[in-house]
């Protein structure tokens, strides 16, 4: 007899939430709904990687993205004049075209998604994924490592740029 | 938590139908109500008491003492007063996010808790992840704050908001490097594995591991008292410049959710360092073996206490703290982040330390 | 993952505890409207001049500098809980210098801030 697993609740109420957020995102007249909303969809995606049984991943989804990223997103909202008063959205143009391509990838989605092609993990038991990803990081993918201090070192150096210039 | 488990269903024929699964989840949800309503919220009104016992003291002044012998009630009164005033929401205030905004910071406070250790056994989930977990969840709260300072339509608020929203994110650099100095000493992120690397002595915590735990824990406490919004760190809600920052516009039941957020994190700060750096619930081996002859409730009793008197002296340190020092001013409270405790961060948890734990590796290693 | 399902849980029921307290300060406390009541309180006098003023931009570039060096902390992370099984293993000192480039890169970028008096509050 098949099921429901408590894995199968969490994911449908983790992927509601993940698209209904997505949908207030792209849906908002107000551009500040649509950054908050931001937070239920990245709040979604983190509990989608625990799913993935890789926690690591979702409190740095967390922290990076709800804590960094979407601060940023607000601030610069929130930084803009008189962007309280400005109500915009996705203007729905061109209806004729868009439902044909969208139904037609729809088909192409599901045909795909429906096929017999999916790994599915074995079940073993939940392990600390940090450990592993500390290990992978310090000897298999040495140089990428390395690499993104220096990414990191740019999109610093790039920003204080940017800014000070505007400042002045 | 296994114990309580094989308990409940040895004793319960019912239970004895249900997957162990169910029961083991169904216990956990459980406890993390519990601590929710019978440590935290009691805490936090407790705590806000005792706070202005404390502040009218220091002002010479008599505080509370109404309700109750010394006022000891004044926080139930104080939270039945909250629960019967009127909810308003400014007419021009942004109705939506307004009311969303307590939920977040609600919530974002609550699930900080999930982690917190009581004693050996007492804990809603050990984490993997556990401290990690703690400082990615803080974020909830920084954006109900945001949006709290945004939804009030009030400028003193949103400056407030954005203020706050700044300081917290700051802070969490320099807090981030000084646990990464305990996790370096540990191997492990999990709290309860952390509290477990030291011991009862005050010589086996991590506060006196190598002469730059010390640094690291003061640093660590400086950044959670920003990240806390506490005093000298309080610019978010300066009343002589900002009213009362981001919660200035709310009243009844959401004003309290925001001080209710304000002084569980009192109690988040102090478990944190008791956790991290004071030896946690660790007792010593005779006591703990003495103890577990008289069976596990009694151990469990003493290491709660442990912690929780460890955890009593910082939150009565932080209390101190907010009632001797000025407000820094706003430049100031930037430049002590980036110039000193990210910098000084970054030396504690790696450099002269790591060094020093290597080279002394290797000069071992030689003269065997 | 069995003890991040009852996280979840515990996600909601905190927000419908919270619910339930105001939804019992809601049936319990007076709802008595006025237009005064309801208008912002700012700071006691009428509100004036633009609620939603813009600011400065440094709160941007504090934000900007957070992810940054965020990331960096969180590529600490692993690498610190695996160190200490490195100096068991021996391999100590090759973890311990990859680390010490990472960070010096990024120092770099520290110094860099501090040279263009980027974070300068005034």
């Amino acid at each position: 007899m098949p099921m429901i697993e408590l894995k199968d609740i969490a994911f449908i109420i983790l992927a509601l939430i993940t698209l209904g957020s997505a949908g207030g995102v792209a849906f908002s007249k107000k551009i500040i709904y649509s950054g908050f909303s931001l937070l239920g969809s990245l709040f979604g995606v983190a509990g989608l990687y625990i799913l993935l049984s890789n926690d690591f991943i979702a409190a740095t989804q967390l922290l990076i993205y709800v804590g960094g990223v979407l601060i940023l997103i607000l601030f610069a909202i929130m930084l803009t004049s008189k962007i309280g008063d400005i109500a915009v959205t996705n203007k729905s143009i061109n209806w004729k075209v868009a439902i044909p391509i969208i139904a037609g990838l729809a088909c192409f989605l599901i045909s795909s998604f429906s096929g017999d092609i999916w790994k599915v993990a074995d079940k073993t038991p939940y392990q600390s994924s940090v450990s592993f990803i500390g290990n992978a990081l310090l000897k298999e993918f040495l140089l990428p490592f390395e690499v993104i201090s220096i990414v990191l070192l740019c999109a610093l150096i790039g920003s204080i740029v940017i800014l000070k210039r505007e400042v002045k | 938590m296994e114990k309580i488990v094989s308990y409940l269903v040895g004793h319960c024929e019912k239970l004895q139908h249900l997957p162990e699964d169910f029961i083991y989840l169904a216990l956990q949800v459980v406890a993390g109500l519990l601590v929710l309503m019978l440590f935290v919220a009691p805490f936090a009104g407790i705590i806000s008491f005792v706070e202005r016992r404390i502040a009218a003291r220091v002002m010479d002044r008599v505080g509370p003492n109404r309700v109750g012998p010394q006022g000891i009630f004044q926080w139930l009164a104080d939270g039945v007063k909250s629960l019967l005033k009127e909810d308003i929401i400014p007419a021009q205030a942004d109705s939506v996010l307004f009311r969303l905004a307590p939920y977040l910071v609600f919530v974002g406070m609550f699930a900080a808790f999930v982690v917190v250790p009581f004693s050996s056994g007492l804990i809603v989930a050990d984490l993997n992840i556990g401290i990690f977990y703690l400082i990615a969840v803080t974020s909830i709260v920084v954006v109900g704050i945001m949006m709290s300072g945004w939804a009030s339509n009030n400028k003193y608020s949103l400056l407030g908001g954005m203020r706050s929203a700044a300081q917290i994110v700051s802070y969490e650099i320099p807090a981030g490097l000084s646990i990464l100095a305990v996790v370096i000493l540990s191997g492990s992120l999990s709290i309860q594995s952390i509290i477990k690397a030291q011991g009862a002595y005050p010589w086996q915590w991590f506060l006196f591991q190598n002469p730059l735990m010390p640094i690291a824990f003061i640093s660590l406490f400086i950044a959670s008292l920003a990240e806390g919004n506490r005093t000298p760190f309080d610019i978010p809600e300066a009343e002589s410049e900002l009213v009362s920052g981001y919660s200035t516009e709310y009243s009844g039941m959401r004003f309290v959710f925001f001080y209710f957020e304000e002084w569980a994190n009192l109690y988040l700060i102090a478990a944190v360092s008791t956790a991290l750096f004071l030896g946690g619930w660790n007792l010593p081996s005779a006591v703990v073996s003495w103890a577990q002859t008289k069976g596990d409730v009694l151990l469990h009793l003493l290491q709660f206490l442990t912690f929780f008197i460890k955890a009593m002296v910082m939150v009565f340190i932080i209390i101190q703290l907010r009632w001797t020092l000025p407000r820094v001013r706003v430049d100031q409270l930037m430049a002590l982040c980036w110039k000193y405790l990210t910098p000084i961060g970054f030396v504690v948890s790696l450099g002269w330390q790591l060094g020093w734990l290597y080279f002394l590796r290797e000069c071992l290693w030689s003269v065997m | 993952m069995n003890s991040y399902i009852p996280l979840l849980l515990l996600f909601l029921f905190g927000m419908i505890l919270a619910g339930a307290f105001l939804a019992l300060s809601h049936l319990l406390g007076p709802r008595r409207k006025s237009k005064d009541k309801n208008a912002s309180y700012e700071c006691g006098l009428e509100p004036s001049g633009n609620p939603h003023d813009r600011f400065s931009v440094k709160f941007y570039l504090v934000a900007m500098l957070f992810i940054l060096f965020d990331v960096e902390v969180v590529f600490l992370y692993p690498w610190a809980v695996q160190f200490k099984e490195a100096i068991q293993s021996g391999m100590g000192s090759f973890f311990f210098s990859e680390m010490i480039l990472f960070m010096v890169i990024l120092f770099v970028g520290l110094l860099y801030v501090y040279g263009r008096k980027a974070i300068e509050w005034e």
